[in-house]
Parts: C-alpha cells; structure tokens; sequence
C-alpha cells in the first residue's frame, strides 16, 4: 500500500481555478482552507468574500459564503457573527478594497473587536479591473493609473494596514506574511491559524496580511515576482506580528 | 383586549419590529428619525437584540445585508440624506432578494436640505435609487397606527416575496404622538432554508452571489426579479378610498399630506362639493388599477405631496393622461394648509374641473 503525501483539503472544492498563473491567491486560499479543516470548524465556516480577484472565492472555499460590496465585508462580517456567534466568521479581502473603498469599514470593525478573521490579500495593485494603482502601491511603481510611477506628492506613500490596525485596542492579533517561498508559506499558515484560533478562543478582531504576486498586472514572470516581494515588498512591508494580545508570545 | 399606549412614530416602529421578532438592528444618528435607534439601543438589548450602531449609513445597510442573509429579522432607519447613502446596499440586497425592512423618515431635500417633513423622495423610493433593475415594495403610512401596523406586515411582506420593504414615512408622522393599539398577532416563523448558516451538515454551500458574467445567466437573474415584481403588483397594490364613487374632482395625497387633503375634502363636502380622495398606501407597487377606473367617472384630480412633485407622473401614468391633473405642493419642510387645498379645490371646480 502506497502512502499517501497530498491530498486536496476538505475546506476547499475541487475546481479549475480562474486566477492568473503565478498568483498567490491559489496558495493563500489552501493555507486558509487547510487551517480551518485542521481545526475542526469547516462546517461552522462563514466566508465573506470581497470584489476583486476573489470575487469568485465560493467556487473554491467549501464553506457557506456572501459576496459583499466593494469593501463592505467587514460590515457584512460583523453583522452574521452577530447573528451566528457560535459561527467562524472571515473576509478575505484585497487592497483596493480594504485599503481604499472600504477603509472605514476595516478600521471600525477592527475598533469594536468583532470577533471575525481578515485575511488581507496585499498585492500593491487593482489586479481584477486590470492593473491600477493601489493605496499600498510603492513610490514610483507603474500601474495603469500611475503611467509615470506613483508620485508621493500626489498619491501619498502606501498605507502599512498591518501597523495601522494594531493600534486598535479591539484589535488582538496582527500579522503580516509572505508566501513567496517555501519558508514562508510555512509562516503564513502557523499565522493564519493564529489569527483563527484567536476569533474561537473570542479574544476579539483579528487579521493576517498576506503580502502577494500579481505577475500579470506587474508584468513580471512568476518567479521574478516572488524575487520583488522580497526585494521591493518586504523592506517596505516588514514581515511580522505587529500584535497578539492574547496569545502565548 | 384594545389596548392603547401613547408613542411617538419613530418609537412606534421600533416596538413594532420588536413584536414582529426583530432582533437586529443597525443604523446611524440623523433627524429626525434618531428617536427609533435610540428606542432599539435601549430596548432590543433586553430581549436578546443587537442594536449597532454602524460608522456610516454606508456600513448600516451592508450589516444589515450580512444579517438578512444570516437568516435573521432584521432592519435599518434613516433620514433623506443618509437615505441616499444606502442606496448601494439596497441595490444588492434586493438584487440578492434578502427580506428586511427599510425605515426612510423623510426631511426636505435636497442636500442636506431641512429637518422639517419632506416627500421628495419619492422618486428614488419607487423608482430604484440604486443601480440596476429592481424595485422595493414601498408602504406609506399615514399615522401613528399605521406605522406600527404596516412595520409589522412589513416584515411579513418581505418574508413572503424575499424582498426589501421600505416604509416611507415623514418628518411630521415620525415626530407625532398618537394613542397606538399594539397588540398584535405574531405570524409563523418562516423557513429560509438559503440563508447562510454555516455549513452544519449540509453536504452543498449556500452562496448570496450578485455577480455573473454570464450575460445569459444575468438576464435570467433579471426575468426572475420581474416575474416576481409582476406579481407583486398584482397582489399587494392597495390604496383607501373616500367618495370615489361619485366624486367630481379626486384628490390624491399619502403619507401626512393625506391627513390634510382628508380634511380639506370634508370641508368641500360641507359645502355640497363632489370630492373625493384616493390615498396611496402602498406607493409601489401604485393602486393604478384603481386610479383608472375612477377616472372613468371623475372629472379630474388633484395630486397634493410635500414635493415639486413626484407621485402626480404615477397618477398621471395611471389614469393614461384621460383627465387633467392638477398639483398643489410644498417643499422646504413646509405643508399646505387645509385651506390652501381647500382653495385649490374651489378654484379647480369654479373652473369646471377642466
């Protein structure tokens, strides 16, 4: 008899995947998936997906799920916790609409301690409406909308959501991972699964920020993307937990 | 047992929905409907409830999209201008036919406007202030009772037709205080067995999706929502008659200015004028079966409303432009008098109602 080493985990349902190749939101939707079959609450799992790329996110996540509007997950969130408490509530949102549209909804969510998970999906670009500039787009980066690189004088610098959100008493854990190589795809998950153990165990809001590629909008190879996360990424958005207010550490 | 307790509108409606097994509620301070959060915050807490007050009208409709889809009874209340705020939300939840009840307190617009009663959100109530193709099922109470009453059936409605239900109600109406009968005969718990629970054994996922980029599978999306606003319109249109049967000229008012062309018609009664009154009560779908068939016998209407006017393009759509339509409004907060529909009266019939 022959050992088995990989297996497609429950939490997610065996489709063809609409993201582009490369992308990381194929990894980061496993370690998600993985981390809820492993705790045992895939069948009390409530996903709240955003608008952007995971728009379709139902089609792969094996949990009842609601698309919110453009940045309103985390209102939509707070409020079926509210109603299913015994429930394990997350959003799984991108830049432009944490970051940008739905910015007082992440920041107030996270204030009053709702009792959901976050995982943020940091990609410094618009990747479904093709490649626009992003709140957490670097200085100088070109996008479709920044054609002469983000300028700081106009544009800002890119918003750190991870530091920004850890100052909220509400808010009890916050990370920011990478899953560009094998080392931290292993980081990411131990997070992940953090940032969930933290909503059952009741501590409060808590969110992980998944730094990722989106070589077709970059314009880049796959392999050369993982090279910027660690190159151009992580020297602006340090990798970490910027809090864990209930946890061991 | 005819019970009746002394309540000021805006409350009326938080008791109603608390009657009715409304547990959640989320909203945003504004005039002058901040009366009903405020009821919520002190009363939902002590049955089990949620009152939340969300950061903007932006989050309130999106909790309350979260909940309706969670299964739960649930609402929001506003005022004119954080009214258009939730205009997004709505589209998606009626879009995601999610039942729920919407509360619009009108004030005079536009912009910020006044806090004084307005009726100038008609348009956008009956119309669709959202995008897309879809319709709320639009209740225009004209009292203290009535508010009371049609919140009740208002979730009832929802229930039945998965559909948001708007009850559009004014500054004067949400501000009064009139005696209430509130005993009320709760409806059977209805399944909904779509919402989104958590998996809990079920072997597929419930999904409240909106999108398809399918053009053909969004176009049947559409012919679904129209199937079931089409029959909508043929069972719930409702409107209250007065002397329609006989009447020379037929005022048509909802909501607080109906009260008043009530009174400036039984002052032309008085007087052996042949007047009558339709009142809207539900503004849409509109009683437009009723309007044209008293324009068969009518000889022209006269559409009062707290607008520049809005509902009198309805009237006019109803009764198929066969008799004049005259208008009389106010706007900026202020009413007409009695007498000022009164006069509008003696002068439309001096004329010969033409």
């Amino acid at each position: 008899m022959q050992e088995k080493l990989f297996a497609i985990t429950d939490g997610l349902i065996n489709a063809a995947t609409h993201y582009c190749p490369g992308c990381h939101h194929g990894i980061i939707h496993r370690l998600v998936a993985e981390v809820i079959d492993e705790l045992g609450v895939l069948d009390t799992s409530i996903l709240i997906e955003p608008v952007g790329c995971a728009v379709l996110a139902h089609n792969y996540f094996n949990v009842d799920t609601i698309q919110a509007a453009h940045g309103r997950a985390p209102a939509v969130a707070t409020a079926v916790k509210r109603v299913h408490p015994d429930a394990v509530v997350f959003t799984y949102q991108g830049d432009g609409d944490l970051a940008a549209i739905g910015c007082a909804e992440i920041v107030h969510a996270a204030m009053r301690g709702e009792k959901f998970t976050t995982i943020f999906v940091n990609n410094i670009i618009y990747g479904m409406t093709g490649g626009q500039m992003a709140p957490t787009t670097l200085e100088s980066q070109v996008t479709a909308t920044s054609p002469f690189g983000r300028k700081t004088e106009e544009a800002g610098r890119p918003i750190r959501v991870a530091e920004m959100l850890a100052t909220l008493d509400g808010a009890k854990y916050i990370a920011r991972v990478a899953v560009n190589t094998p080392a931290n795809v292993n980081k990411a998950k131990a997070a992940i699964k953090e940032a969930f153990t933290g909503q059952i165990r009741g501590d409060g809001f808590t969110l992980v920020e998944v730094l990722s590629t989106c070589p077709t909008n970059w314009g880049m190879s796959p392999v050369k993307a993982n090279k910027f996360v660690e190159e151009s990424m992580v020297p602006y958005f340090p990798l970490g937990i910027f809090k864990d207010a209930e946890g061991k550490q | 047992m005819t019970e009746k307790i002394l309540i000021k509108g805006n409350e009326a409606i938080g008791e109603a929905a608390i009657q009715a097994g409304c547990r959640y509620y989320f909203g945003y301070p504004i005039t002058p409907q901040s009366e009903l959060p405020e009821y919520m915050a002190r009363k939902l807490p002590t049955v089990g409830g949620v009152f939340l007050q969300a950061e903007s009208e932006i989050a309130a409709i999106n909790m309350l999209y979260g909940a309706a889809s969670a299964g739960a009874r649930a609402m929001t209340s506003s005022s004119s201008p954080g009214f258009s705020l939730k205009q997004e939300g709505i589209s998606y939840i009626a879009a995601a036919e999610l039942p729920c009840l919407l509360v619009n307190v009108q004030r005079g617009g536009p912009g910020l406007g006044t806090i004084q009663p307005g009726q100038a959100d008609y348009f956008q109530a009956t119309k669709g202030g959202g995008h897309g193709d879809y319709r709320l099922l639009v209740l225009a109470p004209n009292s203290v009772q009535e508010l009371f009453d049609l919140t009740v059936e208002g979730f009832d409605l929802a229930d039945k037709y998965r559909i948001p239900v708007l009850i559009l109600a004014d500054g004067a109406l949400g501000q009064m205080m009139e005696a209430v009968s509130v005993n009320i005969k709760p409806s059977p718990k209805v399944e909904k067995p779509w919402a989104i629970t958590g998996r809990r054994g079920r072997k597929e996922t419930n999904v409240i999706n909106t999108l398809s980029f399918d053009k053909d599978t969004s176009e049947q999306t559409n012919r679904d929502l129209q199937k079931k606003y089409a029959a909508i319109s043929q069972n719930e249109a409702r409107c209250e008659e007065f002397f329609t049967d006989n009447a020379e000229l037929v005022l048509v008012a909802y909501g607080i200015t109906a009260r008043i062309a009530k009174s400036a018609m039984e002052k032309a009664r008085s007087q052996g004028l042949k007047v009558g009154l339709i009142r809207p009560v539900t503004l849409w779908p509109f009683p437009s079966p009723d309007l044209l068939r008293v324009a068969q016998t009518a000889k022209a209407f006269l559409v009062s409303e707290l607008s520049a006017g809005q509902m009198i393009e309805d009237v006019e759509l109803a009764i198929r432009c066969q008799k004049p339509v005259y208008f009389h409004g106010r706007t900026g907060g202020n009413m007409p008098s009695t007498d000022d529909l009164y006069q509008q009266i003696l002068t439309i019939m001096n004329a010969g109602g033409n």
